[in-house]
Formats: structure tokens, sequence, C-alpha cells
């Protein structure tokens, strides 16, 4: 009879705890995507949280496409991506009811990142495009370093996999012989120990917790054009005027008019406060062009 | 102290719970297998099964041609699985066969919750270890650059499946009748005679099946090769090259795929090809344990 007892109360309690999580959760903000952002959105939720009493907010990672799925199928408020949506996905949205909008909230300088040991300092665009295709499958084809070229990239759920695809492979397929890596920081990590590897990586993955770039890693400069000047993606003047080709910027969407709490939430991250944030952890500052549109999609 | 007698209501009542109990597994396996089925048919409606089955390139988000072949990823599960039991199988029965006939008792009595916790530990830190140890180490060993291959893979799997293999073998070694071993010490024959040439022999059936659990868990497991492996979707020359497994394969792409569209689908019938996979293992293991059960009567 205790027992049973026992039992009751230990349900009821387990019940209970239930409720109260789904209540908590209820009021919770639920952020999902882009692996590139994640670190940025949670430093961005926590400062955030500190000062709005009474917020809530969990950040998730996964990948751009999971964000863009997650909001499609209205698992989570808003949706990290570190590439524009797909045609394809906005049908899909549309079909579902979900309109979605879109905030630019950072600016990436997507890196070419190789070992130390190798030599190069400059690439091409084209170079970069062949490297990832698989068509070099030696370092002595770019430069003075005859050890194969072990390509580091990410998988195709990522919306920088998609974007490199699209920008820097001229649409073409990835080499199958490429290590797809769950995150950024497991290409960094791959890169570190790896004399022939070459990654991209979003910018503010390179630096280290007191900001300098980390040990044993080396960012290429990149230039547009064979024989043109190279740019560093670290070098926020030439992200701002587009010398560096690679640069792009990073959204979060939402699904129609965000509710008070997402829009408060996007709102001070575009404000003054959000954008040094942004900066300090080695993205750029959104334009004001971008700022314009933001608030006029709050509205 | 009170012997009631149970109602027959009550004893009624008691055995419909566990036949529903008993029914249920039932009921979510054939579920399960039927969902599976009825999600990868349609797949087939733009890919030809020959296709799928024998060609080797997957790239169903490509830009330029969609393709759908999955004998890299096949092939690399059948490698790692096929590593990991090339160093679990003689470990596992070595440490069965020392546990069951060499160790004292009160060494047994640790060791063998030791093993068992090592069963308990989550797949993610494994293959964390094939990151930031095991992958490093191969690199050193084999000037190869990086470790991200089938031959970690193959290590983490194996330190996966000891614990299956090293629990069920020994229950196999101590389930031979001890008169066997009495019988061969009083023959003349030594300690090491006896075991390898009775008592293994006599056991052989139990532990073949413990390789056999061992090799399902090793076949189905996900995250630690995810992780360890390097996903590269080239089919595989070596052991120190970089696979993807269908696991592997399944995990990277089903949280983002469009919903019923040809790669969903595409990813459900690679879950199928895995299914019977492991249970043409898991029906090979229950056989041999069944054939062995019966020896025992």
């Amino acid at each position: 009879m205790k027992r049973t007892k026992l039992l009751t109360a230990l349900a009821l309690a387990v019940l209970g705890l239930a409720g109260f999580a789904a209540a908590q959760r209820a009021k919770m903000i639920q952020i999902k995507g882009s692996d590139t952002m994640v670190n940025l959105v949670q430093i961005l939720a926590e400062e955030y949280m500190g000062k709005t009493p009474g917020s809530a907010i969990a950040v998730l990672g996964g990948g751009s496409g999971t964000g863009v799925t997650g909001l499609i199928n209205q698992t989570c408020d808003i949706a990290n991506s570190s590439r524009e949506w797909k045609p394809k996905e906005v049908d899909q949205a549309w079909e579902k009811g979900v309109k979605p909008r879109f905030f630019v909230v950072a600016v990436d300088g997507l890196s070419v990142i190789v070992n130390e040991k190798n030599p190069l300092e400059q690439v091409t665009m084209a170079q970069v495009g062949a490297l990832f295709r698989g068509e070099i499958k030696n370092w002595k084809a770019v430069g003075d370093y005859p050890k194969p070229v072990s390509l580091y990239g990410r998988q195709s759920n990522s919306g920088t996999y998609v974007f490199m695809q699209e920008f820097v492979l001229g649409n073409k397929n990835y080499s199958t012989d490429m290590k797809e890596m769950n995150g950024n920081a497991q290409i960094i990590e791959g890169v570190l120990q790896d004399e022939g590897a070459i990654g991209y990586v979003g910018v503010g993955y390179l630096f280290d917790k007191d900001g300098r770039v980390r040990q044993g890693l080396k960012i290429l400069k990149v230039s547009k054009e064979p024989g043109g000047a190279g740019f560093m993606p670290t070098d926020k003047a030439a992200v701002d005027s587009g010398d560096y080709p690679i640069a792009r910027p990073l959204y979060m969407s939402t699904n129609g008019k965000p509710k008070p709490g997402p829009a408060a939430f996007l709102a001070w991250i575009s404000g003054p406060e959000g954008q040094s944030i942004v900066e300090r952890e080695g993205f750029f500052p959104i334009s004001p062009v971008h700022k314009a549109q933001n608030d006029k999609n709050l509205q | 102290m009170r012997t009631k007698k149970l109602s027959n209501f009550r004893e009624a009542a008691i055995r419909a719970f566990f036949f529903t109990c008993g029914i249920l597994t039932v009921a979510v396996l054939l579920g399960i297998f039927a969902t599976l089925v009825s999600t990868a048919v349609p797949a087939f409606r733009e890919i030809k099964p020959s296709e799928f089955l024998l060609k080797t390139n997957w790239d169903p988000t490509s830009p330029e041609k969609a393709e759908y072949g999955i004998l890299s990823m096949v092939v690399s599960t059948l490698m790692v699985t096929g590593g990991a039991l090339l160093i679990a199988v003689p470990i596992g029965i070595g440490v069965a066969a020392y546990l069951s006939d060499v160790a004292h008792w009160r060494v047994r009595e640790i060791l063998k919750p030791v093993v068992e916790i090592l069963a308990g530990i989550p797949s993610v830190v494994v293959g964390f270890l094939g990151i930031v140890l095991f992958g490093p180490f191969l690199a050193k060993v084999f000037h190869t650059g990086h470790g991200l291959n089938a031959a970690n893979g193959s290590v983490l799997l194996a330190i996966m499946a000891l614990p299956t293999i090293i629990s069920i073998s020994e229950d196999a070694l101590s389930a031979v009748p001890a008169a066997y071993g009495e019988a061969s010490l009083a023959l003349g024959a030594s300690r090491w005679q006896t075991l390898v040439r009775v008592k293994l022999p006599a056991g052989l059936s139990g532990i073949i099946a413990a390789c056999m659990l061992g090799m399902g868990r090793a076949i189905g497991e996900t995250m630690t090769v995810l992780m360890a492996t390097g996903n590269a979707r080239a089919f595989p020359h070596g052991f120190l090259e970089s696979v993807r497994t269908m696991t592997a394969g399944i995990a990277i792409e089903l949280g983002e795929v469009p919903y019923y569209t040809t790669h969903y689908y595409a990813l459900f019938a690679i879950g199928l090809v895995l299914f019977v996979l492991t249970f043409a293992v898991n029906v090979a293991a229950d056989i041999v344990l069944r054939k062995y059960q019966e020896k025992e009567r």
C-alpha cells in the first residue's frame, strides 16, 4: 500500500514537472539553424537575457538547412541561415502557410584556411573552386609545396556548403574525396592536424578566446582574378567594399511578422548593442541598407 | 504473513498485461518495418534499383545531376564493421577466456562490471576520442596527414562491440559443464590445452553468437563513425581512406531533406538496406545460439 502511494506521488511529481517544463518552453524563444552562427547567436542571446529579465532564448545548431526546415515545420521561432533561402524552400514554406521574413543580422567573411606549414599566402577564386572540385590534387600546382591536397568541407545541410558550391565552385559538384565534417570547429581541428589540408569556415571561428587567430592556422588571402590583389576575410574595409570576394550576409528568419518576444530580440541585434557584439565575435556589422530593411520587416 | 491466493481475475489481468507487453514489441517491430518499406519504395519510382545498389556515386543535392548510388556506403559500412570485428573478436574471446578460466574470482567480480560499464559510454564520447586521440595517433603512425578514416572507425567500433562480445562469450564459457574441464584435466591435459581444445570448442556456438551480436551493434552505430571517419563520399580503396557509412549518410542528410522527395525516400531506402543487413546478422546469431542451447539439453 505504502509503495503504491509513493509511486502515485512520484508519478504526480513527474507530471507536474513536465507540465512546468512545457509552460516554460512555450514562453521560450526557440532558435535553430546555421552552425556558423550558433556561437554568435548564443552569445547574443546570453547578453540579451542578462539585460532583459523574463526573457528566455534557446539556441540550437544543426545547419542552415535544419533551421529552414524547422521554421517551415514550425518547430522553431527563428531560423538561422548562413545562406539565402532556396526558392524551393520558400515555395514549400508558403504551401504550409509559413510566410518567411528575413533579417540580416551580421556579415561573414567566409575564410579559406590551410595548415601553417603550407607556404601558400594567396589564392584566386578560381583556384579555390578547382581545389574543392578535386581538379587540383597536389599543392605543387598552386605553390612550392609537394603535398597531396586534403579537403575539409561541411555537410550538405550546411549553408556554408551550399554558399561555397554556388559562389566558388560555380554550381559544380564537390570532390567526393572531400571529408564532410560536422561543423566549423571540426574543420578547424582537421586543418590544424593535417599538413595538406584546406578548409572553409566562418570568420568568427578563426579566433581563440583572446581574439587572436588560432595557432597553427593560416588564413589565405583571396583574389578575384589571377594576379589581382588578394584580401583577408578579417579585413573590415575589404569585406565592406566587396573587395573580399566571398563575404555573405547571415540571416535570421521568422514566420511572418515576429511576435513581440522575438521582435524585441531581433531589434536589439540590429541595434548598436547587438552589432557591437557581432563585431567583437569577429563578424562584421550590417550595412544601413540591411538595418532599414530589418526595421521594415519588424513592422 | 498472509499467503492469499490470487483471485482468478487478478491472475487473468496480469496474464493479459504481460501478453500485451509481448505483443507490443512485435507490433512495434512490424510497424517500423512497414513504415520503412512503404517510405522506401517510392524512391524507386525515379531510381532504378540496380543503379541504387550498384552505382558508387551518391550526391542527391548536386547542382549538376542528382545521383543515388549507395555501393560506396555499403562497402564502407562492411569495411568499418569487418575491421572492428577483426580487432574485437580476438581480444573479446581472450578476455572472456581469462575471466571464466584464469582470473581469480575477486578479479572477475571487479572486471566484469567494468566491462559492462564500457558498454554504457555514450557513442559521442567514443567519437570524440576518435577525433582527438586515435585519429592523430593513426595519422602519425601511417603518415597519412589525418586520421579520419576507416581504420579509426574500426578501432572505435571495436571498443563499442567489446562489452557485448566479452559478456556473452564469458556466459557461454561458464555454461560449459564443469565435468568437461575436469575430465580433460584428469586425462593429463594442461590448463591451456583444456581451455583451447575442450572449453572453447564446447562454447563455440555461444561465442559465435556473441560475435554476431557485437557485429550487429557495430553495423548500426552512427554517431561514432559520423565523427571519426571523415564522411568522404568517394569509393574507399583502403582502411586509411575517409569513408562514409550508411548510418552516417542517413544521419547527415535526414535533418534537412525536403519531405516527400526522391531524396527523402532514398534515405529511407538506405535505412531499409541497413535493416535487412542487421536483421540477417541477428537472425544468424539467433540460429547459432539456438543450436547451442539445444546441444546443452
